[in-house]
C-alpha cells in the first residue's frame, strides 16, 4: 500500500524514512555457499571487540524485517534460488552487501562446476567488501559507507542501484 | 518457519536453509508430536561448490589454496592433510622445524575453534553473556594467529614441502603471554559450564549418546570423545609435530551435552600446554625442502585431527603437475548420524542445542549431493552417471 501526500508532505516523510534507515537498519545474513571464514568475520564484528549494533545495526532472523543482506560466499547452484527468494522476500528499499572476494568474483571457486558465479550475478549488489576474508574493520567500513551514501541520497526517490 | 500437517497430531517444521540460529545453510525437518520430536532428517548441499573436481583443474600450489577454502573454520588442518599427503607421493618430508609449526597453528586454530563452538552453543542456549565473552576471549588467539600468518583466517602456512612463517622470539613471547590469559579464562569457563544452573538444566541429561551407540553412528571428534570413545588421530597416528610433542587423550563417559562441553573445554587445555611444549622445545634448522614440481604418480591417504574430529584425505597423482583425484572426507558429515538418531525423544526447543553439540560446520560436508529420483536404477554406472551431468547442467 503506497501512501500519496502533498510533495512537501511526501518528501518529509521520505526524510524522516532514510533518518530510521540509517540509524538504525536491521541485517540478515546469507551464506550463499561460502567457506565460513567470511561468516566467522561477520559474526566476530557482533561480538564486544568491534560491536557493530553500536551502529544501531541488529542481525535479523527473518527477511521480512531486514534492510539490508549481507551476503557471502560464491552462488552456489542449489542456493541460487534460495537466494532470489530471500531477496524477493525482504521489504523495498533493501540493500545488498557482498561479503569477500568469493562474493564479488567467485574468488578460489572460480571455474568449479557448482558455482554459478558471484553474487552480483544473481542480484544486484549495492555495496563490495573485498578481502579472504575481510577483517571486521573493514566489514564495518562496508556497512558504514553504505548508511552514509544512504544518507546522501537523502529524501530524492530511492532505486536500487546496480 | 510453517509447519503442515502430517496424521493426526503430528506436524513436520522445516526449518532453514535460511534461519536465525545457525550461521550456515542447511535444511532440518523435524516431525513432532506436541513439544517432542519424533523424527528428523537433514538436507544438506546448499554450499556444495564442487571442490573436489575444482582441484583436478588445479596445480598442487593452486589446489592447496583451494582445500584452505573447503572450511575457513578448520582452514589450516586442510592444507596440512594436503601437503602431508602430497609430500607422501613426492617422497619428502618436511624438516622439523616445519612440523612443529604446522602443530603449533594446528593447536592455535584449536582453540580458535572451540572457543568459537562454545559461543555459538551457548548462544543456541539461549545464554548470549557467555556468547559474547567467549567470542571476546577468542580474539585474543585471532590476534596471535594474525601476528604469525598475516591473516585472521585462511592463514595459507603450509606449502608443499615446509611451513612458509616462522616463530621469532617477540611472537613467542606473545603466544605465550596469550595462552597464560586464555588458561585462566578457560578454567573459568568449565567453572561456569559445570556450576551455573541455567546451563546445567539445559545441558545434562540431554542427547545422551553411549559409548556402543557412538561406535554404531561412526561418531568421531569431541562429539565422540565425550562417550568416551578414545579415538584422537593426535594419539592414534601421530603426524606433524605430534610425534615429538605427544598429546594427552581427553575423554569424558556422560555422552550427553555436558560432556561435549567439558570435553572441549578440557582439549583447550591440552592444547596449550602443547602450544608451550612446543615453543620451549622448537627444533631449530630450516622451514622448507625442495618439493617437485611434478609429483610421481601413485596414491596416498593421509590423516589429521580437525578440531571437530577426523579428516581424512585421499590424493591420486598421474605423475603431473595437477592431481588426477582428491577425495575428503570431514568430520561434520560423520557426526551427522549422530544428531538425526539422537533428536527423536527431546523437545523441539533442545534441537539447536543437539545440533551444535556436534559443532556442525556446513562448508565442509556439503561437498557431496545425493541423485534421489526413484524412477531411474538406483545403482549408476559411470557412463550414466556422466550422461545425466550433461543432461542436468545443459
Ligand atoms: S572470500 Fe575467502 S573467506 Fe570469504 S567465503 Fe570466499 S574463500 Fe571464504
Amino acid at each position: 500500500m503506497e501512501m500519496k501526500l502533498d510533495p512537501p508532505w511526501q518528501r518529509a516523510l521520505e526524510q524522516i524514512k532514510t533518518w530510521a534507515r540509517v540509524n538504525s537498519p536491521w541485517v540478515i545474513h546469507y551464506n550463499s555457499g561460502s567457506c565460513n571464514g567470511c561468516d566467522i568475520e561477520i559474526l566476530a564484528t557482533l561480538t564486544p571487540r568491534y560491536d557493530l549494533e553500536r551502529f544501531g545495526i541488529k542481525l535479523q532472523g527473518s527477511p521480512r524485517h531486514a534492510d539490508v543482506l549481507i551476503c557471502t560466499g560464491p552462488v552456489s547452484l542449489q542456493s541460487r534460488d534460495r537466494l532470489l527468494r530471500i531477496y524477493e522476500q525482504m521489504p523495498e528499499p533493501k540493500f545488498v552487501v557482498a561479503v569477500g572476494s568469493c562474493g564479488i568474483s567467485g574468488g578460489a571457486f572460480q571455474g568449479c562446476y557448482n558455482v554459478v558465479g558471484s553474487i552480483g550475478d544473481v542480484i544486484p549488489v549495492d555495496a563490495y567488501v573485498p578481502g579472504c576474508p575481510p577483517r571486521p574493520e573493514a566489514i564495518i567500513h562496508g556497512v558504514v559507507a553504505l548508511l552514509q551514501s544512504l544518507q546522501k541520497k537523502d529524501a530524492a526517490p530511492q532505486s536500487v542501484e546496480e | 518457519m510453517d509447519a503442515q500437517q502430517i496424521g493426526k497430531g503430528k506436524f513436520v517444521v522445516p526449518i532453514g536453509p535460511q534461519h536465525p540460529a545457525l550461521k550456515e545453510p542447511g535444511h532440518f525437518e523435524f516431525t513432532v508430536d506436541g513439544e517432542i520430536v519424533t523424527g528428523a532428517s537433514v538436507r544438506l548441499g546448499y554450499v556444495h561448490r564442487g571442490i573436489e573436481k575444482g582441484a583436478e583443474n588445479r596445480n598442487y600450489t593452486q589446489a592447496m589454496y583451494l582445500m584452505e577454502r573447503v572450511c575457513g573454520i578448520c582452514s589450516h588442518v586442510h592444507a596440512t592433510a594436503f601437503a602431508l599427503g602430497t609430500e607422501k607421493l613426492a617422497g619428502i618430508t618436511a624438516p622439523p622445524r616445519a612440523q612443529a609449526i604446522r602443530s603449533l597453528v594446528g593447536e592455535l586454530e584449536r582453540i580458535h575453534s572451540h572457543l568459537l563452538w562454545l559461543g555459538v552453543a551457548a548462544h543456541e542456549g539461549g545464554f548470549d553473556t557467555l556468547f559474547m565473552y567467549s567470542w571476546r576471549d577468542r580474539e585474543v588467539v585471532m590476534d596471535l594467529l594474525e601476528g604469525l600468518t598475516g591473516n585472521r583466517v585462511n592463514y595459507s602456512v603450509n606449502v608443499i614441502g615446509g611451513v612458509k612463517v616462522d616463530v621469532d622470539d617477540a611472537q613467542r613471547d606473545a603466544i605465550l603471554k596469550g595462552v597464560d590469559f586464555l588458561e585462566e579464562r578457560t578454567h573459568h569457563y568449565i567453572k561456569i559450564i559445570t556450576t551455573d544452573e541455567t546451563l546445567l538444566g539445559r545441558t545434562v541429561g540431554v542427547g545422551v549418546m553411549t559409548k556402543e551407540q557412538a561406535i554404531e553412528l561412526g561418531a568421531i571428534g569431541p562429539t565422540g570423545r565425550a562417550s568416551g570413545l578414545e579415538r584422537d588421530v593426535r594419539v592414534d597416528a601421530p603426524y606433524a609435530g605430534y610425534k615429538d610433542f605427544p598429546v594427552r587423550l581427553v575423554t569424558d563417559e556422560a555422552g550427553d551435552l555436558q560432556a561435549r562441553f567439558v570435553v572441549r573445554m578440557k582439549e583447550l587445555l591440552e592444547s596449550y600446554r602443547l602450544i608451550r611444549e612446543i615453543l620451549d622445545h622448537l627444533p631449530t634448522g630450516d622451514l622448507t625442502v625442495r618439493a617437485p614440481r611434478r609429483i610421481p604418480a601413485g596414491e596416498t591417504v593421509s590423516r589429521v585431527e580437525a578440531p571437530r574430529g577426523e579428516l581424512f584425505y585421499y590424493i591420486k597423482s598421474n605423475g603431473t603437475d595437477m592431481p588426477e583425484r582428491v577425495k575428503i572426507r570431514t568430520p561434520s558429515l560423520c557426526n551427522w548420524a549422530s544428531v538425526i538418531n539422537l533428536a527423536p525423544g527431546y523437545k523441539l526447543a533442545d534441537m539447536p542445542m543437539i545440533l551444535s553439540g556436534i559443532d556442525p560446520c556446513f562448508s565442509c560436508n556439503d561437498r557431496l549431493i545425493k541423485v534421489n529420483d526413484r524412477s531411474v536404477s538406483q545403482v549408476w554406472t559411470w557412463e550414466d552417471l556422466r550422461q545425466h551431468g550433461i543432461e542436468y547442467y545443459r
